[in-house]
C-alpha cells in the first residue's frame, strides 16, 4: 500500500469549532476514500488559530518563524491539501486568508485541493466559489468540483429536499482522493538545487549579439 | 578576517523622547560614527543607498569620499549599491574616483533594492530585478577591465567606443559583494564570477542564511574558483549590548518596538530567538557571533548594525566603544585560531594588486582631439 500525505489548513476560531469538525469529516471521508484506493493516509492538521501571531509577525517581518514554517513546510510538501475556514462579512476568514497570503506564490501550483467552509447560515454558501475559489485559482491549485458548505442547520442532518452533509462530504472526499491517488507523490521543488539555466545562459540572454 | 559596521541612513524618530533628528544632523552623525569605527579599531564602514524619505543617503561616494579624508585606514563599503536602478556607467565611474580618492580602501555591495516605487523613478521595473541586476553587473565589469567598450544591451542605451574615466586605480577594480537575503540567482552570480557573496543576517532566520552561502560556496567551487571553503563570505548582524544584560533589553526595546522594519511585529525576545539580533552583554555578543561560523563556516567579514531605529548618537558612539574595546579584539582572536591556512582573508586593494602582477598606471590617455576625446585618425575611419 502506498502513502500520501494530506494536510488540514482549518482557520476556525471557537473551541470545539465548527470550521474544525467540518475539517475532520472531509479528512476521515477522504482517508477512506484512498483506503479504498490502495493508498495509506498520513494527515497532519494546521491549525491557524495558533499561528494567529506568528502570521502577523510575517507580514511584518518579512519571514516565518520556526513554528509557522514548520506548518507551511507541511502544507507545501503534502499530497493533498484539504483547506476549511469559516465565512466571515461575505468571505474567508482574514487569518485564513493571511495563511495563504504569506506562501511563495508558486508553492501550491497544480495540489489537489478541497474546500470547505462554514457559517451560521446557509446564505452564505457561494461564498466558496465566488471567494475561496478565484483565491485557488490564483495560486494555480487543482480545486475539487465539489466544495463542501457547512451552515448551522446542517448539522442537524439535512432533510428530503437537501441531500445530507454527509453525502456531500463522501463526493468531495472521493474527487480528491481520486486526484492524489492518481499522481506520484509530492516533490517540492529546492530552491538551492543547482540552477537548471546556467550563469552563462543567463548572462547570454542579457546581452544579444555581444557574447556569443 | 574584518569587521566593521553599516548603516541603512535611516532618520527615525527617537521612541523614548518623540525627537525626530534632521537631514543634516545625521550626515554629521554618520561622519562622526564612521571616523569612531576607525578610532576603536574596526576594519570597515559601509553605507546604505536610498532613495526615499525616511532615508538621507542617496549618494554614498560623496559620503564615502568624505570619510576616506578624514581617516587613513577604515575600507569603505556599501550597504548595498542599487545596482538595478543606477546606471552601470555612473557606478563605473564613481567608484572608480572614489577608489582613486580613497587610496584602494574601497569596495562595494551590489543589491536590488526591494522598494517598489524607487525603480520607475530611475526608469526601471522591479519586476526586471534579477535581470537588470544580472545586465548591468556584467557591463560594470567590462567598464572597469575594458579601456573601450563596445555594448549593447536591454536596459540602457547602447555604447559604442566608451571609455570609462578614471580607470579603476593601479588598473584593478575594487572587490565586489553582492547582498541577497533570498534570492538563489543573486548567490549563483556571486559564485560566477569569484565574487563575495554578503547575507544581511538580520531579518531572516539562521537556517536560511546557511543554506543561501552554502548554495554560494557551492557554486564558487562549481565554477572553478577554489575550493567551496575558499569562498568569500560577508555577514551582518544586529545588536545591542551593556555590561548588564537587562539594562540593555530594558534601553534597546522602545527602539525595537518602534523600529522601521520589524516593529510593531514579534516581541524583542522572539525576535533575538528566531533571528541572530543579540541584545545582552558583550559575552553573549561575543557567543552568539562565534556561533555564527557553525553554520556558515570560515568566513571573511562581519558587520554590525548598530545604527538605526532612532538610537541617538551617543548611544551608538558608546556601542562601537564597546565593540571596539571589549568585542572585536576577542572575535579576532578567537575567529583566527580557528581558520585553517588555505582559507583566505577578505582581498584588499593591495593583495588584489599583488595578485594582478603590481601596480600599473591604467590611464587611457586621449591623443589627438581634445573635445571628442577620440584620435583623429579614429574619428576618420
Amino acid at each position: 500500500m502506498s502513502t500520501r500525505t494530506l494536510a488540514v489548513v482549518s482557520s476556525g476560531l471557537g473551541v470545539p469549532s465548527s470550521t474544525r469538525l467540518l475539517a475532520d469529516r472531509l479528512t476521515a471521508a477522504t482517508a477512506d476514500a484512498l483506503r479504498e484506493r490502495g493508498v495509506a493516509a498520513t494527515v497532519e492538521v494546521v491549525e491557524l488559530r495558533e499561528h494567529a501571531r506568528d502570521l502577523a509577525d510575517n507580514l511584518v517581518t518579512g519571514f516565518a518563524n520556526s513554528s509557522l514554517r514548520g506548518s507551511i513546510d507541511t502544507v507545501v510538501g503534502a499530497d493533498g491539501l484539504i483547506a476549511v475556514t469559516p465565512i466571515f462579512s461575505a468571505s474567508y476568514s482574514g487569518l485564513f486568508k493571511t495563511f495563504f497570503d504569506v506562501l511563495d506564490k508558486d508553492s501550491l501550483a497544480g495540489k489537489p485541493v478541497l474546500l470547505g467552509a462554514t457559517a451560521g447560515t446557509a446564505r452564505h454558501s457561494l461564498a466558496l466559489e465566488h471567494a475561496m475559489r478565484p483565491l485557488f485559482a490564483y495560486l494555480r491549485a487543482t480545486v475539487v468540483p465539489t466544495a463542501v458548505f457547512a451552515a448551522s442547520e446542517d448539522w442537524a442532518g439535512g432533510d428530503a429536499t437537501s441531500p445530507a452533509l454527509t453525502d456531500r462530504v463522501h463526493r468531495a472526499a472521493g474527487e480528491l482522493a481520486d486526484l492524489v491517488a492518481g499522481r506520484p507523490p509530492a516533490a517540492p521543488a529546492d530552491p538551492f538545487a543547482d540552477p537548471v539555466t546556467s550563469f552563462g545562459d543567463l548572462l547570454r540572454g542579457s546581452e544579444p549579439g555581444l557574447r556569443g | 578576517m574584518q569587521f566593521g559596521v553599516f548603516t541603512v541612513s535611516d532618520i527615525t524618530t527617537d521612541p523614548t523622547t518623540g525627537r525626530t533628528p534632521s537631514e543634516a544632523e545625521r550626515l554629521e552623525a554618520v561622519l562622526t560614527i564612521a571616523q569612531k569605527a576607525e578610532e576603536v579599531g574596526l576594519d570597515v564602514f559601509a553605507l546604505g543607498e536610498h532613495h526615499n524619505p525616511p532615508f538621507f543617503s542617496s549618494s554614498p561616494t560623496t559620503t564615502l569620499a568624505w570619510i576616506a579624508a578624514k581617516t587613513e585606514k577604515l575600507q569603505l563599503s556599501t550597504a548595498t549599491t542599487l545596482i538595478t536602478t543606477n546606471d552601470p556607467v555612473k557606478i563605473a565611474e564613481d567608484y572608480a574616483m572614489l577608489q582613486h580618492l580613497a587610496g584602494g580602501r574601497v569596495d562595494l555591495m551590489m543589491g536590488r533594492g526591494n522598494t517598489g516605487p524607487v525603480y520607475p523613478w530611475f526608469g526601471q521595473d522591479i519586476r526586471n530585478g534579477i535581470e537588470l541586476a544580472v545586465e548591468n553587473y556584467a557591463l560594470l565589469r567590462r567598464l572597469w577591465t575594458e579601456d573601450v567598450v563596445d555594448w549593447q544591451g536591454r536596459f540602457r542605451t547602447p555604447l559604442q567606443g566608451f571609455t570609462s574615466t578614471p580607470r579603476p586605480l593601479d588598473g584593478v577594480p575594487p572587490f565586489v559583494w553582492h547582498g541577497s537575503i533570498r534570492s538563489p540567482q543573486i548567490a549563483e552570480q556571486a559564485a560566477y564570477y569569484g565574487d563575495g557573496f554578503f547575507h544581511n543576517h538580520i531579518f531572516w532566520p539562521p537556517e536560511h542564511t546557511q543554506r543561501m552561502v552554502e548554495f554560494y560556496r557551492r557554486r564558487y567551487e562549481h565554477y572553478g574558483h577554489g575550493a567551496a571553503d575558499q569562498a568569500i563570505v560577508g555577514l551582518g548582524g544586529q545588536v545591542f549590548m551593556r555590561k548588564n544584560s537587562q539594562d540593555a533589553v530594558d534601553e534597546f526595546r522602545p527602539y525595537f518596538d518602534n523600529a522601521p522594519v520589524y516593529g510593531h511585529g514579534p516581541s524583542l525576545e522572539d525576535f533575538s530567538r528566531e533571528t541572530p539580533l543579540t541584545v545582552g552583554s558583550p559575552q553573549q555578543v561575543i557567543e552568539r557571533t562565534l556561533g555564527f561560523r557553525d553554520y556558515v563556516g570560515d568566513y571573511q567579514r562581519q558587520l554590525f548594525l548598530v545604527d538605526h531605529a532612532g538610537l541617538p548618537l551617543k548611544t551608538v558612539l558608546e556601542q562601537l566603544d564597546i565593540l571596539g574595546e571589549e568585542v572585536v579584539p576577542v572575535l579576532r582572536k578567537e575567529f583566527a585560531a580557528l581558520k585553517p591556512a588555505h582559507v583566505p582573508d577578505a582581498p584588499s586593494h593591495a593583495t588584489r594588486v599583488a595578485a594582478a602582477g603590481g601596480t600599473e598606471d591604467a590611464t587611457v590617455h586621449a591623443p589627438g582631439d581634445s573635445v571628442t576625446g577620440r584620435a583623429a585618425e579614429a574619428v576618420g575611419r
